[in-house]
């Protein structure tokens, strides 16, 4: 077995999902087949592979796409903030964080 | 086959141009397709008419005034539903988003309308792309309009089925596995994946940001090479879009494709191959013989790993990228009493099932005790798997196999195992790990009538050789028929 009931439970937690009973067996069951399944990368000898972090290829920049960091208008606070449940301008709320 | 299946661009501007129709007319018309098919199909999950009647009036201004018309002048079209329309609303196929409207337009989606195309409408995809049968939409599977009972292919099934059933002349769908070139193959049309970094991503809302791309399905390959035209290009919006010059591929595809040396993979024709997939794309590779290609055997050794290191990878990215959904800023939100609960009921509710695999599976890879061991070796054998293409391209100038292991498989037959669902993804998950361009033309049926594709990948920004080869393999199977 590559995954417990308690992994999975603690994956869930740093994705911030809640999964009911059924799912995480589900998920447990699945995982653990596709976890096997992705095993057999360690069968290849990396020693010495750079890992590939960039996809752009050499030929186009990445230098080649930076801007200046420069400040432009922007007016889409307000249809920004439509989309989010709660709002109040110009805040977005969200439940307490803080005791008082 | 039906009455709105005939026209592609040229033939539209021809008609605009000699007033055979306006493009009001046209777009009256694909609506009233989608209104017969759609209820069926599920392509569409939104329609913009609004939006694609003022552009239609627009067109028909300009002929009115006899101005040039721009290259796309009243061609209408779909796109895949996880690129942002300002205005209408985006779901990503996911609840999560059901009432979400963009407050602005993905680059491609504008420089579309500006070369004159009518945005008919959003189409269904597998929540979030994940997918390989459209399956995991949260609003239903799509049909495959050429067998009704099994799956176009996924994630972009909803903008393959709109044009392989006439609804669009073109569409915008997003490849990140295969999801443009599966569901190309499974419908029966060319549908192209460029390079890395060739369309802008600006507006695309992202699933694996290393992999993601949009690209074009139409009925032909000289339709996907105008509306490639129009999409491609740098922006200043999308930093990891390449300041590299586009070619006028419309007008290169006719360039003879005599002496290409093509490199045949022996690793993607061994086992798990469907027996007509096999003879339809081992007699296309004839064809290209006959054309005057050259054909290479070619050994690419790390192919057997791309699944499992695309599975890690591109989960882990998901995993971060959809962060973002947990209903502060957008979106669906399940109100709690604290923070921490509203972000887990929220997300717990709004994504489905595979959303929710992958990102299990990709915060497992990236976490404490797991990272060298999954996501860091990943990243290496994707470099591995990125120098077999390299070396490739050394010895040969494409590259041609099967786009799909199979034809398009019966809705429900693999719902209940991912992993097997993931393997649809075996023949195309290499060149997204590479970031090359690769497309996939139809080459042929099944007895029972389900298309077969074929794959055509070229090296970084040779998007142009690759339609020259399919466009030529397009018009010698049409001359053949």
């Amino acid at each position: 077995m590559k995954i417990s009931k308690e992994e999975v439970l603690h994956v869930a937690d740093l994705a911030h999902l809640e999964l009911t009973d059924a799912e995480m067996e589900t998920l447990r069951t699945q995982l653990d087949a596709i976890l096997n399944y992705v095993d057999k990368l360690k069968q290849l000898d990396v020693t010495g592979v750079e890992p590939m972090a960039q996809v752009l290829h050499a030929g186009a920049g990445p230098e080649a796409t930076l801007r200046d960091d420069s400040v432009r208008p922007s007016n889409v606070a307000g249809s920004i903030l439509e989309q989010a449940s709660g709002s109040k301008k110009p805040y977005f709320r969200v439940p307490r964080i803080i005791e008082r | 086959m039906n009455a709105a299946s005939h026209w592609n661009i040229n033939s539209i501007r021809k008609a605009l141009e000699t007033k055979q129709i306006s493009a009001r007319e046209l777009t009256t018309e694909f609506y009233s397709r989608i209104e017969e098919r759609n209820p069926e199909l599920n392509a569409f999950l939104t329609l913009s008419p609004e939006r694609a009647f003022a552009q239609a009036d627009r067109i028909d201004g300009m002929r009115s005034r006899s101005e040039n018309l721009p290259p796309l002048a009243g061609v209408p079209m779909a796109i895949k539903d996880v690129i942002s329309t300002r205005g209408v609303r985006t779901t990503c196929g996911s609840k999560i988003l059901e009432h979400y409207i963009p407050p602005y337009d993905a680059t491609a989606v504008e420089n579309l309308e500006r070369a004159g195309a009518i945005l008919l409408g959003k189409t269904n995809c597998d929540e979030f792309a994940m997918g390989s049968s459209n399956e995991n939409s949260a609003y239903g599977p799509v049909r495959n309009p050429l067998a009704p009972d099994r799956v176009p292919g996924g994630s972009s099934g909803g903008s393959a089925a709109a044009v392989a059933a006439g609804l669009a002349v073109g569409a915008l769908g997003t490849d990140t596995g295969g999801s443009i070139r599966q569901p190309g193959a499974l419908c029966g049309i060319p549908a192209m994946m460029p390079t890395y970094g060739r369309v802008s991503r600006y507006g695309l809302i992202a699933f694996a940001s290393s992999l993601d791309r949009i690209g074009p399905f139409a009925k032909t390959v000289r339709d996907v090479a105008s509306i490639l035209g129009v999409i491609a290009g740098s922006d200043k919006n999308d930093a990891t879009s390449a300041a590299v010059e586009k070619a006028d591929y419309a007008a290169e595809i006719e360039k003879s494709v005599s002496g290409t040396r093509i490199g045949i993979p022996k690793e993607y024709f061994s086992e798990g191959m469907d027996a007509e997939v096999r003879q339809h794309v081992e007699a296309g590779i004839k064809r290209f013989e006959t054309l005057g290609c050259r054909i290479v055997e070619l050994r690419m050794p790390h192919t057997d790993y791309a699944i499992a290191t695309y599975y890690i990878v591109a989960t882990a990215e998901a995993s971060s990228n959809l962060a973002r959904f947990d209903g502060v800023r957008y979106g669906l939100r399940v109100e709690s009493g604290t923070l921490r609960e509203m972000y887990k009921k929220t997300r717990g509710k709004g994504f489905g099932p595979e959303v929710k695999r992958r990102i299990m599976l990709g915060t497992y890879a990236l976490s404490s005790g797991y990272y060298d061991a999954y996501y860091l070796r990943a990243q290496k054998v994707r470099a591995l798997i990125a120098r077999d293409f390299a070396e490739a391209f050394e010895k040969v100038d494409a590259i041609v196999t099967p786009t799909s292991p199979s034809p398009a498989f019966r809705i429900g037959e693999r719902a209940d195992d991912p992993l097997k669902m993931y393997l649809a993804d075996i023949y195309t998950v290499t060149g997204s790990l590479a970031g090359v361009p690769g497309i996939s033309v139809p080459c042929g049926a099944t007895r029972e009538g389900l298309p077969v594709g074929l794959q055509i990948l070229g090296p970084h920004f040779a998007e142009a050789r690759v339609l020259q080869l399919a466009n030529a393999f397009e018009e010698d199977r049409a001359l053949a028929a």
